[in-house]
C-alpha cells in the first residue's frame, strides 16, 4: 500500500517541459518581499517569468490553471549561502570542488565550471523548495577563494544564473590563518593584493615588471579589480563584533567595496554600525554556542537584533550542512518565528522569516529585480507547499523554475520506495526498479 | 572539515535493549573454588554524587499532556513532589491546595528529551584543540577510557540543551575513532561542579564501538591495522576473543591481574554494561548482529542507523534499537543512502526508534527532528500521532540507556523530569517554557535567573542572554 502511495505520488509530478505559461489560482500567495499572505491570490508565470501576482488578478484566456487549494504558493527558496552543486559525498575527494587549497589562484577561480547540476544535492534541495542558490567556494590557499554564482536547481545541464556573482573571503581567524597567523596579516594582505590589483589595472605590464615578487597573479588581479569597483560583491566571513568593525572601515580605503558580511555571529553587538553602513548580512540564524573565541557573543536573537537596527538580514545554512540540507532555511526561518514568542528574544515576523530567505539574499546578491519574489518581472521560480513553509515538514507538491514544473523526484525516493517493505521478495530487491 | 564529518567522527553510538542484563554469572558463581580468590575491584571508584536541587510541590493544569509511552492527556493535570511525578491524570486529578499552580491551557506538556548520543563537555564549547577530550585516537580498541573522565561540566551546551531541547538526561559517548572507544556516561543535564555531580545514579555504563569508515581510515591513516573494514572486524574479535578468555578466568574464580580494558569488556559480557554501536550501513550491522552473537554479547542500539530502513524486520526481531538523524546525509559514504522516512520507517517495523543528535547544536532542537520525520512518515502513509512521535524522544532512549524504570515517561513514582512546552513541540513556533529535572526547576523562559550561566561565560559578551 505504501508502495502504491510513492508510484502515485511520483506519477503525478510533472517531467520537466519547456517554459509553460500558467496561472497558479485560490493560493495563500506570499510574494516574498516582507509583505503578509494575500488569501484566495493568483500568480500568473508567462515565458518564464512573473507577470501579475496577487488578489484579484485576471487569469488570461488559454493558459494552464492550476488550483492551489488555498495551500501556500510562495517563490522558490534562495538559499543565501551554499555550497550546493560543488560536492555530491563530502568526504569523498573527487567528488568534492568546494575548494582548492593547493592552487597557486585565489581571487580568479570561478566555481561555474565545477558545478554539477546533476549531482543528488541538487535534486534533494530542489524538492525541498530551494530554486536558486547562492554558491561560494569553499578556499584556496590564499586569502581570497574565489569567484562564486548565483544558480538555478532546475532539472537541466545550465545550473548558472549568473556567474562570477560574488568573491568571497574570510577574516576572522580562518582569514588570520590564512594570510600568516594574525589578524593583522590579514588585513595587510588584503590591502596589498587589492593595491597590486588597482596598479595592474592603471598599467598591466607593471606585472609583468613584478616578476617573482609580484603580490598577485593576473586572473586573480583581473577579479579583484572588480571588486574594488564594486561591479563584484565582496562576501567576507567574519564574526567577532570589532571584526566587523574593522571589516566596514575597509570601506574608507575602498569606497565603491559591495561588502556583504557572512556570518556575523556578534553582528548584533555593532547592529547600529552595520545598518549605518548599509552593508547587508547573511547569518547562520539559530548559531548560540560559543564555538570559538570569534563567536562568543552568539545567539539565537543576532536576527531579530540586526533587522530591528535596520539591517537587510538574510538567513542562510552553512558552517555545515551547506551543500545537502539548504531546506533547513525554512526550519532556521521559523525557528526565528518561534523566538518572538520567547521573553526577552527577538526574532522575526513570519513576514520577515520569508523574506528573510528569498527576496532578502537576492537583495543581498543585487538580484532583487531578477530573483526571490513573485513580484512581476521576477523568474517564475514558484512553490505550492501541502502547509505553512515555515512549519517542520512541510513540503513542495509542485515547483516551477523558470516557468518549468520541475521533477520533485529523488534518489532518496528510489531508495524508500525499494525498502518501503525490508524483507526480501521473490526476487532480490536488485531487481525491484 | 565540514561539521557533518565531524560529526561522524565523533558520534558512534547504538544502543540496545537491556534484555541481557543480570544473567547472575557473575564472579560470586565461583565462590565454591576456595583455592583462589578472584580478585575484587571497585565497579564504582568515581561514584554519582547528584542529589536532586531543591524543588516545591508544583502541579499544572489544563495542559496536552503526552506521557512519553505513547498516552495523551487533553486537559490533563499533573502533581510533582518530592522529586517524583505524584499525580497525572485529567482535571479531576485532586491537587493540593497552598501549592504552585500552573495554567498549561494552550501548552503541552511531555517528559524531559533523553539524548542517548551527545559529547558535550567532551568536545565542548569552545571547540579548541585544547578541549578536544573525545577520541583517545591512539589504539584502535581503548576500552579502558571512560567519557566522564573528560566530561568539563562548565561546557555552555549543557544549557543550551536545557533551555531550548528540554533535554533532562543525555549520554555522553567517547568519539568513533576507534572500534572500541570506552565506556559512556549518562548524566542529568544539571549544572555542577564536578562530573560526579551530574551522573544519573545507578545507570549502567555503555561501551561506545565504530563500524565502518571512522575506525578504518583513523589507523590505516596511520598506517597501521585496521585499513579495512575486513580489519575492523579482525581486531574486534580478537579483542572478544581476549576478554571472553579473561572473563572465564575471573568466573572460574582465578587470579588476574587487573586490566581495565578487559574489565569493561568482559562487563559487557556479563550484561552489566550496554553496547552503543555507531553504525551506518544495513550490511554491517547485519554482520556485527552475528559478531555479538559470536561472542555473547548484546547490542543495546546501533547509533547513526542511517540504513536501518533497509533491515527494519531484523531490528525489530532482534530487539534492537536504532538511534537515528531525522535527515542528516552525503557527508560520506556510509551517509549517502538516508532517507527521510528512515526513522518512520524503523517505527512501522515495530522496532525500537530513537532520534538522537550527535551535535551541540541539534541537541537543541531533538523535538524538531522528530517532527520532521513523523512528516516524512505521513507522506507516505505511516501515520505516527504525536504521542507515539514522543516515544522517540523521551521513553526508547531511556530503555536503551537502561534508566527506563526511573525516567522517560510520566508515570507515578518516576523522577519528575518534565517540560512545560508553550506550544505543540512538533511545532517550529515553539520553545519550553519550564524545565524541571527531578521536580526542581532548572530553566523558566519567564525568569531571567532560572538560566544557567556556566562559569566560562561569565564576564563574556552576551552574559546572561536568552541564547
Amino acid at each position: 500500500m505504501i508502495r502504491a502511495l510513492l508510484l502515485s505520488a511520483a506519477a503525478i509530478v510533472a517531467v520537466p517541459a519547456a517554459a509553460q505559461d500558467v496561472a497558479i489560482t485560490n493560493a495563500k500567495l506570499v510574494i516574498g518581499d516582507g509583505s503578509a499572505p494575500i488569501e484566495g491570490g493568483t500568480v500568473v508565470v508567462r515565458a518564464g517569468k512573473v507577470v501579475a501576482a496577487g488578489a484579484g488578478v485576471a487569469v488570461p484566456a488559454g493558459i494552464e490553471r492550476v488550483d492551489a487549494e488555498g495551500k501556500y504558493v510562495t517563490p522558490g527558496i534562495v538559499a543565501a549561502f551554499s555550497r550546493v552543486g560543488l560536492t555530491e559525498v563530502d568526504a569523498v575527494s573527487g567528488t568534492n570542488d568546494r575548494s582548492a587549497p593547493r592552487t597557486r589562484f585565489s581571487a580568479g577561480l570561478d566555481i561555474a565550471p565545477a558545478l554539477n547540476p546533476m549531482g543528488s544535492p541538487v535534486a534533494v534541495n530542489r524538492a525541498s523548495g530551494v530554486t536558486r542558490a547562492i554558491v561560494a567556494p569553499g578556499g584556496s590557499s590564499n586569502l581570497f577563494a574565489g569567484q562564486g554564482a548565483v544558480v538555478d536547481l532546475a532539472d537541466d545541464m545550465d545550473m548558472v544564473t549568473r556567474p562570477r556573482a560574488l568573491q568571497y573571503v574570510a577574516f576572522g581567524e580562518d582569514g588570520a590563518s590564512k594570510a600568516g597567523g594574525s589578524r593583522a596579516a590579514t588585513f595587510l594582505l588584503f590591502r596589498e593584493q587589492l593595491l597590486a590589483a588597482r596598479s595592474y589595472a592603471r598599467n598591466p605590464a607593471a606585472l609583468a615588471e613584478w616578476g617573482n615578487d609580484a603580490m598577485i597573479q593576473r586572473a586573480d588581479a583581473d577579479a579583484l579589480v572588480r571588486v574594488i569597483d564594486g561591479t563584484t560583491p565582496l562576501f567576507v566571513r567574519v564574526d567577532r563584533a570589532v571584526d566587523i568593525v574593522n571589516v566596514l572601515k575597509l570601506k574608507g580605503e575602498f569606497p565603491a567595496l559591495k561588502l556583504v558580511l557572512v556570518g556575523a555571529t556578534e553582528g548584533w553587538l555593532v547592529a547600529r554600525e552595520i545598518a549605518a553602513a548599509k552593508v547587508p548580512v547573511l547569518v547562520s540564524p539559530l548559531t548560540d554556542l560559543p564555538s570559538s573565541f570569534e563567536q562568543l557573543g552568539a545567539t539565537q536573537s543576532n536576527a531579530g537584533r540586526l533587522k530591528a537596527a535596520g539591517v537587510d538580514v538574510s538567513v542562510g545554512v552553512f558552517d555545515d550542512d551547506d551543500a545537502h540540507k539548504m531546506g533547513y532555511a525554512t526550519q532556521y526561518a521559523g525557528n526565528l518565528v518561534g523566538l518572538t514568542r520567547v521573553p526577552g528574544a527577538s526574532g522575526l515576523s513570519w513576514d520577515q522569516a520569508f523574506a528573510s530567505i528569498s527576496s532578502m539574499p537576492a537583495r543581498a546578491v543585487g538580484m532583487e529585480g531578477s530573483i526571490g519574489s513573485l513580484r512581476p518581472g521576477r523568474a517564475g521560480d514558484v512553490v505550492i507547499w501541502d502547509n505553512d513553509p515555515l512549519e517542520l515538514g512541510s513540503r513542495p507538491t509542485m515547483v516551477w523554475i523558470d516557468g518549468k514544473a520541475q521533477s520533485l523526484t529523488t534518489r532518496q525516493d528510489r531508495l524508500r520506495e525499494r525498502y518501503a517493505t525490508p524483507e526480501e521478495g521473490a526476487l532480490p530487491n536488485a531487481y525491484d526498479w | 572539515m565540514i561539521k557533518g564529518v565531524k560529526g561522524s567522527l565523533l558520534a558512534a553510538v547504538s544502543l540496545a535493549l537491556v534484555g541481557c542484563a543480570a544473567t547472575g554469572k557473575d564472579t560470586a558463581s565461583a565462590s565454591d573454588k576456595p583455592a583462589e580468590k578472584p580478585a575484587k575491584f571497585n565497579k564504582d571508584p568515581y561514584p554519582s554524587t547528584y542529589k536532586p536541587y531543591p524543588g516545591q510541590v508544583t502541579a499544572v493544569r489544563n495542559v496536552t499532556i503526552f506521557d512519553g509511552e505513547g498516552g495523551r492527556i487533553e486537559n490533563g493535570t499533573v502533581l510533582l513532589a518530592e522529586g517524583k511525578v505524584e499525580a497525572i491524570g485529567g482535571p479531576d486529578t485532586p491537587i493540593p491546595a497552598d501549592i504552585a499552580v500552573f495554567d498549561g491551557t494552550g501548552k503541552f506538556l511531555t517528559p524531559g528529551v533523553i539524548d542517548i548520543h551527545s559529547h558535550l563537555g567532551d568536545y565542548p564549547s569552545p571547540s579548541v584543540d585544547a578541549h578536544s577530550d573525545g577520541n583517545e585516537a591512539t589504539s584502535p580498541t581503548t576500552p579502558e577510557v571512560w567519557s566522564e573522565h573528560s566530561v568539563w561540566p562548565q561546557d555552555p551546551g549543557f544549557s543550551r540543551a536545557l533551555a531550548n531541547g528540554g533535554v533532562t538526561s543525555l549520554q555522553i559517548l567517547p568519539g568513533s575513532a576507534n572500534l572500541m572507544g570506552g565506556r559512556s556516561i549518562t548524566l542529568k543535564n544539571v549544572p555542577s561542579r564536578t562530573v560526579q555531580g551530574m551522573k544519573f545514579p545507578g545507570a549502567p555504563y555503555g561501551l561506545k564501538m565504530a563500524c565502518g569508515e571512522n575506525p578504518k581510515r583513523v589507523y590505516g591513516g596511520k598506517g597501521r591495522m585496521p585499513s579495512t573494514r575486513m580489519g575492523n572486524f579482525a581486531v574486534n574479535r580478537a579483542t572478544w576473543q581476549k576478554a571472553a578468555a579473561y572473563k572465564k578466568k575471573m568466573d572460574d574464580g582465578k587470579a588476574v591481574d587487573r586490566d581495565l580494558a578487559m574489565e569493561t569488556l568482559a562487563g559487557v559480557l556479563s550484561g552489566e554494561i550496554l553496547v552503543h554501536n555507531h553504525c551506518y550501513r544495513a550490511d554491517e550491522m547485519a554482520l556485527v548482529i552475528d559478531m555479538s552473537k559470536e561472542f555473547g554479547y548484546k547490542v543495546s542500539t546501533f547509533h547513526h542507523a542511517v540504513e536501518s530502513y533497509k533491515i527494519a524486520d531484523i531490528l525489530a526481531k532482534e530487539g534492537i534499537c536504532s538511534a537515528m538523524w531525522a535527515d542528516w546525509w552525503g557527508f560520506k559514504m556510509e551517509a549517502y543512502d538516508s532517507v527521510p522516512e528512515n526513522i518512520p520507517l524503523v517505527y512501522k517495523a515495530g522496532a525500537c526508534t530513537i532520534v538522537h543528535s550527535d551535535d551541540a547544536n541539534q541537541i537543541q532542537r531533538l523535538n524538531q527532528e522528530a517532527a520532521k520525520a513523523r512528516a516524512a512518515g505521513r507522506r507516505i502513509g505511516i501515520d505516527v500521532s504525536d504521542e507515539m512521535a514522543w516515544t522517540w524522544l523521551s521513553y526508547n532512549p531511556a530503555k536503551a540507556l537502561g534508566i527506563a524504570d526511573r525516567t522517560g515517561s510520566l508515570k507515578p513514582g518516576k523522577m519528575a523530569d518534565v517540560v512545560l512546552w508553550n506550544g505543540n513541540p512538533f511545532s517550529a513556533y515553539t520553545r519550553p517554557e519550564k524545565v524541571w529535572i527531578d521536580g526542581a526547576l532548572m530553566f523558566d523562559a519567564m525568569d531571567p535567573k532560572r538560566r544557567p550561566v556556566s562559569d566560562f561565560e561569565l564576564g563574556q559578551p552576551g552574559e546572561g542572554d536568552v541564547k
